[in-house]
């Protein structure tokens, strides 16, 4: 062989030009990390992260709130105490009555009524206000948010992870566990989403779920997790099994068949990577579909339970209250349109990101 | 197509069928315990709950309970647990009037809203206006209904800015429309703006990828004007999806979706029965309302696909 004459690959070409550009050599990027390049240059959809986390850590810290700041837990009643504002001693839960004030106009404030927000007024207690019970709103809110996310993200991952299973089962197999399960689909589907999680959650928050060898009390987060993760299988579902019928006559997937893997080979390391992408787009979106439903769900009493709150609870709670102290709805409000727009934002970016051309979409 | 139909009401049918049996089994089964002895209190004698158990048909098996169900949400004399109890099928019907004014207007507000905002976008794609109604519209998916609706009547009902509306209730349209129409602009806002957005968003990527369409090539090719193109090739094709949404949204609203909106207005409409019957655990009252809404949904898919076999007749081959 003469000397400086190898054998030339494809792969020699690409190092030569790389090395004659500007004497770079070319790297070869995966899927994956040309996606993060993309999404990394969207400043907006980093910033929507950015906005969630933060969400997310401020409710994690509602115990250093409510023990160091607020010096008050989320279920702590305070029907009858009184706090110091600015050296005034002001019953958190109002005896009635009227104030003229300097200009002459009349307030009057009806017996019952909590106190409002205090802004700091009152040395870090109330700083939201108060709710009917004389619970601190600031500390409940950021511990409804808990619960709201953790409710949110788990349904969305419970439904997500089932969902995945099932269509590439459905989609694998085909014929009759096809048949099968797409009528689940269609079943679960021919039901508004709010009304079967009514219809759900009322029912399980009667004498909670006592069958198969779970028992869960009637009040607990973990129904209406698992009700949202319910509602929402066929809306994961059918997207994904009609993507993975497609894949499932492509010629990777008879390549592998030829080299001997077996069905789970074949779901697992073929077809699932080829999805990926979709079901983490999906997951996005479900979490701020989950967070909006959790939300609707508790407001009308068949989600979170008392005395547990959540953002829901937060504006049905504070909806008595509308025309006297609006805070005490809206500010929960707040909380979950900007979770939920920097949800959707960022599961926007991370569709452009992964696949500029795809069309993912949650109908609802 | 006369197969496609035979086969899609069977289909239907079907699908009902098994509807209401998953209804009942959530209903009956999942709360787990006696139902009797719930009903009756905590002071029941043995002969008051075996009673109840009797009356309610509770002591004849699952199956025999279900078609009992059925028989009676048909024949339409199905009762409800609590206040004496009322009749379910009435309470739903009177309902009605609310709930159908309520979800008429919503619809066609965000109809023709979700398709000015989706046009007007495409239209500008990738300049700013584009950008601000984009930014707009997800901003419209990402607010709780309750809380946008609670926001309107502060605003808008409760003097928080003016109180010019008349702060929830609904008034028949037979006996005042102009009262009608003020009790439910702001529910209609509400219960719209949702959906505007999402509409909005399809209608904007459909259009987008349709501009790419050989058959738009050739239109402008032709020389049509680039609003003749838009109007009667591009749109046309790109409304397709949106009818079947439009399709199902409606039914999913009239079939109860609307409940968040007619519970924070305190529109006396089928969505409204169905919290008040959360708040009292009426069983027999929820089942009706889910099967009501579920009922709604599978009839109105149906319509829609044999609309979208007319528009399109390859789906009538699947």
């Amino acid at each position: 062989m003469v000397a400086g004459q190898e054998d030339f690959t494809l792969d020699t070409a690409a190092d030569l030009a790389g090395r004659e550009r500007d004497g770079n050599e070319v790297r070869g990027r995966s899927p994956w990390a040309l996606a993060w390049r993309r999404l990394r240059r969207n400043y907006v959809a980093l910033a929507s992260l950015g906005v969630f986390l933060l969400v997310v850590v401020c409710c994690l810290l509602a115990p250093v709130y409510a023990n160091h700041v607020a010096h008050r837990g989320p279920n702590d009643t305070n029907l009858t105490g009184s706090i110091e504002v600015n050296g005034k001693s002001v019953p958190v839960i109002s005896n009635g009555g009227a104030t003229v004030l300097p200009d002459g106009t009349v307030v009057v404030v009806p017996a019952g009524q909590p106190i409002g927000p205090q802004w700091g007024a009152a040395g870090g207690q109330y700083v939201l206000g108060a709710d009917q019970l004389g619970r601190d709103l600031a500390v409940r809110l950021l511990y409804g948010g808990r619960n709201s996310l953790r409710i949110g993200l788990t349904a969305a991952a419970i439904s997500t992870i089932i969902s995945v299973l099932l269509a590439l089962l459905a989609a694998y197999f085909g014929g009759a566990v096809d048949w099968i399960l797409s009528r689940v689909f269609d079943l679960i589907w021919a039901f508004p989403v709010i009304l079967l999680g009514i219809a759900l959650g009322t029912a399980l928050s009667i004498n909670g779920f006592h069958h198969a060898g779970i028992n869960l009390a009637a009040g607990d987060l973990w129904i209406p997790t698992a009700v949202i993760a319910f509602v929402f299988i066929p809306y994961i579902a059918r997207p994904l099994r009609g993507q993975v019928l497609a894949l499932r006559e492509k010629e990777f997937v008879e390549a592998a068949t030829a080299q001997g893997a077996g069905p789970i080979r074949i779901m697992l390391t073929e077809l699932l990577p080829n999805v990926a992408s979709t079901v983490l787009v999906l997951f996005t979106l479900i979490v701020a579909n989950a967070i909006l439903t959790e939300v609707g769900l508790s407001f009308l009493g068949a989600g979170v339970q008392p005395p547990n709150a959540s953002w829901g609870t937060l504006i049905s709670d504070g909806q008595a209250w509308l025309s006297t102290d609006p805070w005490f709805s809206i500010l929960p409000g707040i909380f979950i349109a900007v979770t939920v727009l920097s949800l959707n934002i960022f599961g926007d970016g991370l569709r452009d990101a992964l696949d500029p051309r795809a069309k993912v979409r949650i109908e609802h | 197509m006369v197969a496609f139909l035979i086969r899609r009401v069977v289909g239907m049918v079907l699908v009902l069928i098994a509807v209401s049996f998953i209804t009942y089994l959530i209903f009956i089964k999942i709360p787990g315990g006696d139902p009797a002895q719930r009903l009756a209190g905590r002071t029941a004698t043995h002969a008051n709950i075996e009673s109840i158990r009797i009356k309610l048909g509770l002591n004849h098996p699952f199956i025999v309970q279900w078609f009992d169900m059925v028989k009676s949400l048909l024949s339409g004399t199905l009762v409800s647990y609590f206040n004496g109890g009322t009749n379910v099928v009435d309470q739903i019907k009177q309902g009605l009037p609310a709930t159908f004014s309520l979800c008429l207007g919503a619809g066609i507000i965000w109809l023709f809203f979700g398709i000015l905002v989706g046009v007007i976008s495409a239209a500008s794609a990738g300049r700013f206006s584009d950008r601000a109604i984009t930014a707009l519209a997800l901003i419209g998916i990402s607010l709780p209904v309750v809380w946008l609706g609670l926001v309107l009547r502060y605003l808008f009902a409760e003097g928080g800015w003016i109180s010019s509306f008349p702060d929830g209730g609904y008034y028949p349209f037979t006996q005042n429309p102009w009262e009608w129409a003020t009790h439910l602009i702001l529910p209609w806002i509400t219960l719209a703006v949702l959906f505007i957005g999402f509409y909005g968003r399809v209608l904007r990527s459909n259009i987008l990828d349709t501009i790419n369409e050989d058959f738009v090539r050739t239109a402008k090719a032709k020389g049509l004007s680039p609003r003749r193109i838009m109007t009667k090739h591009v749109l046309r094709a790109s409304l397709i999806p949106i009818v079947t949404l439009f399709g199902l949204d409606f039914a999913a609203v009239l079939g109860g979706g609307a409940i968040i909106t007619e519970t924070v207005y305190s529109l006396q409409g089928v969505g409204y029965y169905a919290y008040q019957s959360i708040q009292a655990q009426d069983l027999p009252a929820l089942m009706g309302v889910t099967l009501y809404g579920a009922a709604f949904i599978v009839v109105f898919s149906v319509l829609v696909d044999i609309a979208y076999a007319y528009l399109d007749p390859r789906i009538r081959l699947t």
